[in-house]
């Protein structure tokens, strides 16, 4: 069993494995009881510092990882980027370029192109933790639904997992279905048909199950995870109106009579109430929606702690690139002088 | 790496009778049980801390409540460890402001682990006191701090090159003190 987290950055669900994301789990299972302490700071990251680079809005997310940081102690600098004013692939060279320059610990992303983190990783020496690119991936957000589902269910191997709404758009999806398969839960995934794309059957070996009808995903599901509408990312016309996805797509406490009897809600938000999900839902008993965001921070804690807080690293393990090659110029820089 | 064992310095009923002096003594210090927190230090303080409370209750007829502290987060060479060490959780029995601490590990050797258990359980209030008892101090030559035992249950004089193994039935196959020498380096 691995017992320590041994990567450099946290891009992906997809290619870790069970005893990496297991440990994570533990980890932040763990880091929960330090924000339920008086003084909600331990000294693990102090005069590290972390730096939340975000191309597309985000409240919870960014706030999670900033109160995360702030709780280890490390500096937490937020940087918001609009992306309209300029080329993409531009601006994420050279904002890197300037970030590097100011020697951070840690740089989390977001960004609405997927693979962005992918490429910062390979451009600069700090550790990238992905806070969600385009329609990828989202992991801490992966990980924080499954340490909840943990925390009330126990287990998650051998769980049925209902993923419901906007599959295609929905990096939360995408990181889900990974995470859930690996640690043994069998996943359904449902919504219109439009949005429930069939090649996602492709995307892990076994455990996941392409619905065509929303509720027969639902059917003895122990936890129902609601998917947002994703307005923003949608540039064609998925359903006819939003009245009519609430309608036939929002889901209301006569679909979770289908489910097991102690099924859990959640929902990865912000929630568009009264569409994707109904307000009694949302605000009932089975919704763990607010527990979600209480595990958000710690997982974010965990993450941070596995990743930022490591030691010098001997200079031949760093991958070649960018970062290597300035370096060697500044080298030889300094023999010219 | 094959340690090599070089003396067995306790076994189980030595142990036992060790904490039972400790746990009088830590009574008698503290006139009674009243306002006692016993707090073990993860992973081996957290059983002493465990028996001596029962050794307590003997003794006074109540039990302190006991604690456990993790001060990995507290460590003061995690940016040069390499993989990080893994976290778990701490857990005090309620409030200690104004309350009596008696931290207990196993082994007090450079005392940085007691500087980290002082600064975290200082994060969580202003006790009235702290005392520190230990099963086994290795000697204050090896001292890295100043910082010393209030309750020894063993002093035993070590060289650097020696390690003091504590092996409790909760996490270990027998009960004993014993001291290993560690394999040179170019073995």
């Amino acid at each position: 069993m691995n017992t320590t987290f041994n990567r450099r950055h946290l891009l992906g669900i997809r290619e870790l494995d069970a005893a990496e994301i297991t440990h994570l789990l533990d980890t932040a299972e763990n880091f929960r009881e330090v924000s339920k302490r008086q003084i909600k700071k331990v000294p693990a990251l102090r005069g590290r510092t972390v730096i939340n680079l975000f191309f597309e809005p985000s409240t919870r997310t960014r706030t999670s990882f900033e109160i995360a940081a702030k709780r280890l102690s490390a500096d937490a600098v937020n940087v918001s980027v609009s992306t309209s004013s300029v080329t993409k692939g531009e601006t994420l060279l050279d904002t890197a370029r300037n970030l590097e320059a100011m020697a951070p610990d840690c740089i989390v992303i977001r960004h609405s192109m997927a693979g962005a983190p992918q490429h910062l990783a390979r451009m600069t020496n700090a550790p990238i933790v992905n806070a969600g690119d385009g329609s990828h991936e989202h992991p801490t957000q992966a990980l924080l639904d499954a340490l909840t589902i943990r925390e009330y269910k126990g287990r998650i191997d051998g769980l049925k997992v209902a993923i419901v709404g906007d599959i295609l758009h929905s990096r939360v999806a995408r990181s889900n279905i990974y995470l859930l398969t690996k640690l043994g839960a069998k996943v359904s995934v449902g919504g219109p048909g439009t949005l429930v794309p069939d090649d996602f059957a492709e995307l892990v070996e076994s455990g996941l199950k392409i619905e065509k009808r929303f509720e027969d995903a639902i059917e003895g599901a122990d936890a129902v995870m609601v998917l947002r509408i994703q307005r923003e990312r949608q540039d064609a016309a998925f359903f006819p109106s939003m009245r009519e996805y609430a309608v036939h797509y929002g889901l209301h406490p006569k679909h979770l009579e289908r489910a097991a009897p102690d099924a859990i809600v959640m929902h990865p938000g912000p929630m568009n109430r009264g569409v994707e999900i109904s307000s009694e839902i949302a605000d009932g008993s089975r919704s763990l929606i607010l527990d979600q965001v209480t595990n958000g921070v710690a997982v974010r804690m965990a993450v941070l702690y596995l990743l930022a807080g490591g030691g010098p690293e001997p200079a031949e393990e760093r991958p070649p690139g960018e970062a290597r090659a300035r370096k060697q110029k500044r080298e030889r820089k300094v023999n010219h002088e | 790496m094959e340690f090599v064992e070089k003396a067995r310095i306790m076994d189980g009923p030595r142990i036992n009778r060790a904490l039972a002096r400790l746990s009088s003594e830590v009574v008698e210090e503290n006139h009674g049980a009243g306002d006692l927190f016993l707090v073990g230090i993860r992973r081996r303080g957290v059983p002493l801390a465990e028996r001596m409370a029962t050794k307590i209750a003997d003794l006074e007829g109540y039990r302190p409540p006991v604690g456990v502290l993790d001060i990995t987060l507290y460590r003061d060479d995690l940016s040069t460890v390499g993989a990080k060490p893994v976290v778990n959780r701490t857990e005090l029995p309620g409030d200690i402001e104004n309350r009596n601490i008696v931290l207990i590990d196993d082994v007090l050797y450079t005392g940085r682990t007691i500087r980290a258990a002082l600064d975290q359980l200082i994060d969580f209030g202003r006790p009235r006191r702290v005392q520190l008892a230990v099963l086994i101090d290795r000697g204050k030559e090896h001292r890295e701090l100043p910082i010393q035992a209030d309750y020894i249950g063993k002093l035993v004089p070590t060289k650097k090159s020696e390690i003091i193994k504590v092996m409790l039935q909760e996490f270990d196959e027998e009960e004993g003190v014993v001291i290993v020498e560690r394999p040179s380096e170019t073995a």
